[in-house]
């Protein structure tokens, strides 16, 4: 007899889970309130605003076009056919895991799900009936919701949250981004380029709390132009909405002390959703800060519940929560499975987009370690100026005395894609020396990662920068 | 800014519990001076230091574990220290042993105040006992040149074992910790070969430098058996971690019970004579620092009869297929101190007189009992003794001290009636059990060694005779 495991939540943690479950022969349902397996990634998140980033990024270069003498004039933005597509590009990748779930013989149920005991789970369906379903193992892959704070939530069309300013409801003229994150800078990113006149405002001194700041000043220096106004350093003390705008108080040097917006989008964040009804009825421990505690194997304190994904921890992102599904379900089946990677990628989508993994080189110096930086400026890269987009640069952390690559983080064009080779280099326990044997093609964004490695010898062909002796 | 940097620990000391810090911030610390008392996996030792300076920060407390090549004090004017070629030491013997993420040095700030459970007290260098910590710690004593002020000593760290996922996985499946495989890849990167290569060798040699992640059987980690029952559902329980010195015991131990083939042989000794002889000696051998024990006399019997069989003096090496004889003649005398079974080896006992012997085992069971046995004072044994005999029994069955092959035991001695042909006498006999390795020694040897071990004791001039 197989184990039969449900997995409660269906996103790209849950769904992952659910088919690899299926794969290794278990018995699998799969429960979540969605037509079809996908979450907020593929629903509300990661899928349709990068849709719309690519549409943005169009509209952007055909600007850019006119300072290589191509001019197309303005562009027409017909929003509904614009909503269109992203919800067409939605429809197909969810219908598409829907398929597959069922080809892979997994019991889907639509629904919401509540805990009796640690093996009985009741589902309450759309039609208001309820289904009890009894298993040997669950998955909580429960996710994240937008972060909510009483002073700016303010229940009008005006104020959107993530999912709504998603839903494309117009083409405002303003725009508030409360938030310099990179749910803040995507989103806001879309609407300029739709020609929104966008304004951000962060608490903290710089746009991506957290993130290399030799990468965010590419970005920083790009948003100072397609944005509106960047309010760093900046609080909004109050806000208040009528049918037509939204009137909001701001508190920081160099804003101003009231403005008028169109509308505001508020991203300060995601937390946890541990709330399930039930799991007072399991030993599952929620920590103070909302996130379930697990094991290396992310196992709860219940110790035939396991979660995985937002739920369980930062970061929450999209392809963490995957990996930890193979990681559950293979100590399920049995295996010594742990969730030990020695790097996370992390991508913003924003143009240029900012990539990194592994150790940063704040992180190095927060923990005394001693680590050499290798700097490759774009400028320097023949596909970079061939693409006029030399806003970029590619470094990497390595250790001085293995030479071993520790970190790489990118800003430019496509970081997100170059970003995988250091995620693989430092998997491998790659030496700069691998990276610099490694032929990369030419010409290619690609290089600037060999390049780099380059640079760590003193030896790059495009840069001129003699190794320190030390 | 310096930093002391905790050096090599020596061969096969992958790590060390913190019993005690043994300076606190605002202490001017001097070469060598003691700065932890460290529990290894079986000695308990002393690191002094190879920087001089004052200290501004402690980055361990009592009770971590910490690895060499971690930093351990942050000194303030550090001269006349060899910090340099210390840290160095730590960083080129031992690359693979560097600090996890998780034991990465903490913020100075919140390791500074005053654990409740380690008394700081500063401790001059002469005021203590430094038995073999010197030799332990940096495989030298510290040179007496000043060097040059050392740069601010910046171990280099890493987030992971530097091991492929496919890697690190394999090592996962099989219980080896991947962070004690040593690389052999560019960068020390760690390679499939290298993670079998050590479950291998963990696995042949699971005695003095074994680490805790043994293989055996099929890939299953020592130690790891079904799961307990809950014991709390019959009562109140006390869960408590196990020393050092257990939790090798046990590793060692179950080692040598799975490894060899045990077969334990009983005999008496009449020991009535040699009592006599005993008593009259006695009161010299106290001059001299000694006590002229029966566990003495075993050991010098012991030494004689390996060489009369070779075969007990050796080590079985089933990977290789072949047999160590060795030429030499160490026996281990196992001593019960309070905090557990420790088995310092007496060396070359063939060359020493009992007087010598005597003096030697008081020496190494007082270090033993005080915890300050080295390493090296505990490994390269020929045989073992265990005598239980001060404490009672009739006979019990030794485990074989693994690498070696036999072990004797001795329980307690008392008068018995002896048949002599006409009348029952009574004769003080003496009970020994012989627990050897059945793979290399056959039955009959075993009772020809033990009969010839009870006729030495028997009759102290055949020691002179034949041994």
């Amino acid at each position: 007899m197989s184990a039969h495991v449900a997995v409660i939540g269906a996103g790209p943690g849950g769904y992952a889970a659910a088919f690899y479950a299926a794969d290794l022969g278990m018995k699998v349902t799969l429960i979540d309130n969605e037509k079809n397996p996908g979450g907020v990634c593929l629903y509300r998140g990661c899928i349709p605003s990068k849709a719309l980033l690519h549409v943005a990024k169009l509209l952007e270069e055909s600007k850019h076009a006119k300072e290589w003498g191509i001019e197309f004039g303005d562009a027409k933005v017909d929003i509904d056919k614009l909503r269109d597509f992203k919800n067409r590009v939605v429809e197909k990748l969810t219908s598409g895991t829907g398929q597959v779930s069922k080809f892979r013989k997994v019991n889907y149920i639509q629904g919401w799900a509540s805990l009796i005991d640690p093996k009985t789970i009741k589902v309450k369906k759309g039609d208001a009936t309820e289904e009890i379903v009894t298993v040997d193992y669950m998955i909580l892959a429960l996710g994240s919701l937008p972060t909510k704070i009483p002073s700016l939530s303010i229940n009008s069309p005006r104020v959107l949250d993530s999912t709504g300013a998603l839903d494309l409801p117009e083409i405002p003229k303003s725009m508030l981004v409360i938030g310099g994150g990179y749910i803040g800078l995507e989103l806001g990113s879309v609407y300029a380029a739709l020609g929104t006149k966008v304004s951000v405002v962060e608490m903290t001194p710089g746009l991506l709390p957290g993130a290399d700041r030799d990468l965010v000043k590419f970005l920083a220096q790009r948003v100072e132009k397609t944005f509106e106004k960047v309010m760093v350093s900046t609080k909004v003390t109050s806000m208040k909405a009528s049918d037509r705008d939204v009137t909001v108080n701001f508190e920081g040097e160099g804003a101003p002390k009231q403005a008028v917006y169109d509308y505001v989008l508020v991203s300060i964040g995601r937390r946890p959703n541990a709330k399930i009804d039930g799991l007072d009825r399991t030993k599952v421990k929620v920590n103070d800060k909302g996130f379930i505690e697990t094991d290396g194997q992310r196992r709860t304190a219940e110790p035939t519940i396991f979660a995985i994904g937002d739920v369980a921890g930062e970061p929450m992102l999209a392809h963490k929560a995957s990996h930890e599904a193979r990681v559950a379900i293979e100590a399920i089946e049995g295996q010594k499975a742990e969730f030990a990677p020695a790097a996370i990628p992390a991508v913003v989508f924003t143009d240029p987009e900012i990539a990194w993994a592994g150790l940063t080189e704040a992180e190095a110096e927060k923990q005394g370690l001693k680590v050499e930086v290798a700097k490759f400026p774009w400028p320097a890269s023949g596909r970079a100026i061939a693409i006029d987009r030399v806003d970029g640069m590619t470094k990497l952390i390595i250790d001085p005395e293995t030479e071993r690559i520790l970190g790489v983080g990118i800003a430019g064009s496509g970081a997100g894609e170059l970003i995988a080779e250091g995620v693989v280099a430092i998997e491998m326990g790659a030496t700069a020396s691998d990276l610099k044997l490694s032929i990369h093609p030419h010409p290619t964004l690609t290089e600037t990662l060999m390049e780099a490695a380059e640079v760590f010898f003193g030896q790059a062909t495009h840069v001129y920068k003699p190794k320190k002796k030390s | 800014m310096s930093e002391f940097i905790l050096p090599n620990l020596g061969d096969g000391v992958a790590q060390g519990d913190v019993l005690k810090v043994l300076v606190k911030v605002g202490d001017t610390l001097a070469v060598d001076q003691s700065v932890l008392e460290l529990e290894t996996d079986k000695a308990t030792i002393e690191v002094p230091s190879d920087v001089a300076g004052k200290v501004t920060a402690i980055n361990v407390k009592a009770g971590d574990k910490v690895k060499p090549g971690q930093s351990v004090l942050t000194l303030e004017g550090a001269s006349g220290g060899n910090g340099a070629s210390g840290a160095k030491a730590a960083k080129t013997e031992a690359p693979k042993q560097e600090a996890p993420k998780q034991e990465a040095p903490k913020a100075a700030a919140a390791q500074a105040p005053e654990e409740p459970d380690a008394p700081v007290e500063p401790v001059a260098p002469a005021e203590r006992p430094k038995a073999s910590v010197t030799n332990i710690a940096t495989g030298r004593p510290a040179p007496p040149a000043p060097a040059p002020v050392p740069p601010p000593a910046a171990v280099s760290h890493v987030t992971s074992a530097p091991a492929a996922p496919s890697v690190r996985r394999l090592a996962r499946e099989i219980g080896v910790d991947v962070s004690q495989v040593p690389g052999t890849g560019p960068g020390g990167r760690i390679t499939q070969d290298d993670v079998k290569e050590f479950a291998k060798r963990v696995m042949n040699s699971l005695g003095g430098n074994g680490q805790a992640a043994a293989a055996s059987g099929a890939g299953r980690a020592v130690g790891v058996g079904p799961a307990l029952p809950d014991f709390a559902k019959w009562g109140e329980i006390e869960r408590k971690p196990m020393t050092g010195i257990r939790r090798k015991t046990a590793e060692h131990l179950s080692h040598a019970w799975n490894a060899i083939p045990h077969v334990t042989q009983f005999d008496k000794a009449d020991i009535t004579a040699l009592e006599q002889v005993r008593k009259k000696y006695r009161a010299e051998v106290e001059k001299a620092g000694g006590n002229l024990t029966v566990t003495a006399i075993a050991a010098k019997v012991i030494a004689s009869a390996l060489k009369v069989f070779p075969q007990f003096n050796a080590s079985v090496d089933q990977a290789g297929e072949s047999i160590v004889y060795k030429k030499y003649v160490n026996v281990g005398i196992a001593v019960d101190t309070e905090n557990g079974l420790l088995v310092p080896v007496l060396r070359n006992v063939d060359q020493k007189n009992l007087i010598q012997l005597s003096v030697e085992i008081n020496q190494l069971a007082e270090k033993a009992k005080a915890r300050k046995l080295s390493l090296d004072e505990m490994s390269g044994g020929s045989m073992s003794i265990s005598n239980l005999g001060g404490i009672g029994g009739t006979a019990f069955t030794p485990i074989v001290n693994w690498p070696e092959v036999a072990i004797l035991g001795i329980s307690r001695g008392g008068f018995e009636p002896v048949w002599n042909g006409k009348e029952f006498e009574p004769r003080q006999m003496l009970p020994l059990s012989l627990s050897y390795d059945h793979r290399l020694i056959d039955g009959a040897d075993a009772i020809r060694f033990l009969r010839w071990v009870a006729e030495a004791l028997e009759n102290p001039f055949a020691l002179t005779l034949r041994g």
